[in-house]
């Protein structure tokens, strides 16, 4: 079959390239990305006014198998990946029982291969149980196909057992991911500390929770040359840490998610668990201070932290809820929001979206570089898409944006063989 | 006015009906037989996750006033230990036939998240560390009463505010009416700067004051706190002893406020601790009108919320 894409506006971020163009796509194989093609198609997809781009990786993600399949599994969690035009997920191993054992990161690969609908890459942890008292182990979770360690969802507490991981997994040129919390500065804070935790009546969560967990890893990864993705970043305090990080040269990535640049605390009023996720929404400053940190590189990788939770999580009272909301679906859109506000450029934000997290995990990133499998989004930025429960792909529907309009939507992906229309 | 859940969304004219119509019905208090058919045949629901003494009382002794039926609820011995939720259980009791919730709970915000799911008035008797409107009512109409106005007085509130949700409704109460609140205590038990910016209601209104002695100076009303060692995920304070050198009210103290100046304490009380015994005999203290108090503004609100009052 011959696919060809017209006068779309290219943004491809392995070769460089925002154009407008044409892509021909024959047998599931980019063809030609050229100004103007001339050629026989089967398919014409007139695409003037789309982004079209690779599909989008994401590196932090929770499908919820095995274990807490009501919540979501890999087939749903990534068929809400497809609809968002993420065609690469990286699944976090906070599962039940956790991915602390090649038979899971196994299964989960067998799993996948039969029934996800994009790539799935599994995210094995850090420490058994994620207890964080022994490390699991590196050299046969890798062989098993995990891409990375983390304990998401609990930071390694024990510096020497993470100043031991760090060191460990170089052998195996495993990245660590930390979840940087400290919790006993965090613990029972539920939302973050200021007006809202005065408001909601909570401990609140200080930033310090979240800088200081952060500043210890950085001198951890500086002592040890260790590979360290640093998940979610939320406040402003982490900036001069993080570019004396650059400045020293140390070997280490940092992420954060939409929510983080997009959402505040004032969210949480009214004991909105929708709106409940760790780290907290923080105050208009951080959210300043976050797209500071995406245009100053210092922040290289967005992710959605989708973490579904059904209404038995999340209708309960505040303090209960599971923290978490959904995100593959509103990666893009919420993202491509940095770029109406003059954050980053179209090209810059495709690399945050697709190839820095690829080379996190040291995977090849979806490209339309002729020869390589089709792998094709064509996002229309202006188009207003009203959120609903019904409009959501994923299992669980926990997200505030429920009855808001976002814009900008996926339209359509183009994947190998398949012409795939939302 | 359809619930109570927290002094922060009342009005100052709402604060003033319930004040009101608390001091009318004070005088039912005072017959020889104190009871009234006025909520005949309302059932009212009295669900007590915590500890209580004087708020269960009192808003038993209000509804037997009125003439309200009371079930009551202990989360001890209930399907809750069964594995239900709070909202199952309340969902259940609802389909008995109640009118109106009366909820304490450990956790902030549950009466609110109660309010969402039930279509049901709802009263919060204290949530977490965040709310407890019905004591700063009462701690209003006693002030009122006693010095005859709520405008322009100087609220001094002293002990554990972070913990406090009698301190988090009378900084907002107060400064509603028009006075103005300072509070004081161990700096950590206290609100941080951003904290502090939700509770300013307005531009000098809120001060947060780490000597007692400077907080107190020039006071008209003193609030003191209990130390709330249930609610400290761990032992925030070296010792009590120490606790009372620093921040124990004692007669001296009482000294720096404005003459005839009044003392609340929302009880229980440790004597020892936040106040010395000897202050039981201080002739502005009144933590007993406190009480009395009490019973009519929890009448005023079952009033207001289940005939329209």
């Amino acid at each position: 079959m011959r696919i060809l894409i017209k006068k779309g506006r290219i943004i491809e971020p392995s070769l460089q390239l925002d154009l407008v163009g044409d892509i021909y796509v024959v047998d599931g194989k980019i063809a030609g990305l050229e100004a103007n093609i001339e050629a026989e198609a089967d398919e014409i997809i007139p695409a003037h006014g789309l982004w079209v781009m690779p599909g989008l990786v994401d590196i932090h993600v929770h499908l919820r198998e095995p274990g807490e399949e009501w919540k979501e599994d890999l087939e749903t969690g990534t068929l809400s990946a497809l609809y968002g035009g993420v065609l690469r997920v990286a699944c976090m191993p906070n599962t039940k029982p956790p991915n602390d054992s090649p038979e899971v990161t196994a299964y989960i690969l067998k799993e996948a291969k039969r029934r996800a609908h994009v790539k799935v890459y599994p995210i094995a942890c850090i420490t058994k149980a994620q207890a964080g008292k022994e490390l699991t182990e590196f050299g046969r979770l890798k062989e098993a196909g995990a891409v990375a360690l983390s304990d998401d969802g609990k930071w390694v507490e024990d510096a020497e057992l993470m100043r031991k991981a760090l060191l460990y997994a170089q052998a195996f040129e495993l990245p660590i991911i930390s979840h940087p919390e400290d919790p006993k500065l965090s613990a029972h804070g539920e939302v973050n500390l200021g007006e809202i935790s005065a408001k909601l009546g909570f401990k609140g969560i200080p930033f310090t929770a979240e800088t200081c967990a952060v500043v210890r890893d950085l001198l951890l990864a500086k002592e040890t040359k260790g590979r360290l993705h640093l998940a979610h970043l939320s406040v402003k305090e982490n900036l001069p840490f993080l570019r004396w990080a650059k400045e020293e040269g140390i070997n280490f990535t940092a992420e954060t998610c939409p929510h983080y640049f997009h959402f505040t605390e004032d969210l949480c009023d009214n004991y909105n668990t929708l709106a409940k996720v760790n780290p907290p929404l923080r105050t208009q400053e951080d959210v300043e201070a976050i797209k500071q940190a995406l245009k100053e590189g210092l922040i290289e990788v967005i992710a959605s932290d989708h973490a579904p939770h059904s209404s038995l999580e999340k209708e309960v009272e505040f303090a209960l809820a599971s923290p978490g909301m959904i995100g593959l679906e509103f990666l893009l859109p919420l993202s491509a929001h940095l770029e109406k506000e003059g954050v980053l450029s179209p090209l810059r934000l495709a690399e945050l979206l697709i190839t820095n997290p690829a080379k996190v995990i040291q995977i090849p990133p979806p490209s339309l570089k002729p020869g390589s499998p089709a792998e094709i989004i064509l996002f229309d930025p202006e188009k207003d898409n009203l959120v609903t429960p019904e409009t959501i792909r994923s299992k669980s529907k926990n997200t505030p944006l429920l009855g808001k309009t976002l814009k900008g939507k996926v339209l359509q992906v183009i994947l190998k063989e398949r012409i795939i229309f939302f | 006015m359809t619930h109570l859940l927290d002094i922060h969304s009342l009005s100052p004219q709402e604060i003033e009906h319930y004040l009101t119509l608390a001091e009318n019905l004070k005088e039912v208090l005072h017959r020889p037989i104190p009871k009234v058919p006025t909520l005949r045949g309302k059932l009212v629901l009295l669900l007590f996750y915590e500890p209580s003494t004087r708020t269960k009382f009192s808003f038993e002794r209000a509804c037997k006033i009125l003439s309200a039926d009371i079930m009551s609820f202990q989360a001890k011995g209930s399907s809750l230990e069964k594995g239900e939720s709070l909202l199952d259980t309340v969902k259940n009791l609802k389909a008995l036939g109640i009118n109106l919730i009366v909820i304490r709970h450990n956790l902030s915000g549950t009466p609110h998240f109660l309010a969402k799911h039930l279509d049901l008035p709802i009263v919060n008797a204290g949530d977490g560390i965040h709310e407890h409107p019905t004591q700063a009512l009462l701690d209003l109409l006693t002030v009122k009463e006693k010095l005859g106005t709520l405008t322009d007085l100087r609220v001094v509130i002293v002990g554990d505010i972070k913990h406090s949700r009698v301190a988090h409704s009378d900084i907002l109460a107060f400064q509603k009416m028009g006075s103005s609140v300072i509070v004081v205590g161990p700096a950590h038990l206290l609100p941080t700067p951003s904290e502090a910016e939700y509770f300013k209601l307005r531009s000098g209104g809120f001060k947060v004051c780490y000597s007692l002695k400077e907080a107190l100076k020039g006071a008209d009303v003193l609030i003191a706190l209990r130390v709330q060692k249930e609610r400290h995920q761990s032992p925030l304070l070296p010792s009590e002893r120490e606790y009372h050198l620093c921040f124990g009210l004692r007669w001296n103290h009482l000294e720096l406020l404005k003459e005839g100046a009044l003392l609340l304490h929302p009880g229980p009380i440790n004597w020892g601790i936040e106040l010395d015994p000897s202050l039981e005999k201080y002739p502005f203290q009144v933590i007993l009108e406190q009480v009395e108090n009490g019973v009519a503004i929890r009448m005023a609100v079952l009033l207001t919320l289940l005939s329209g009052a």
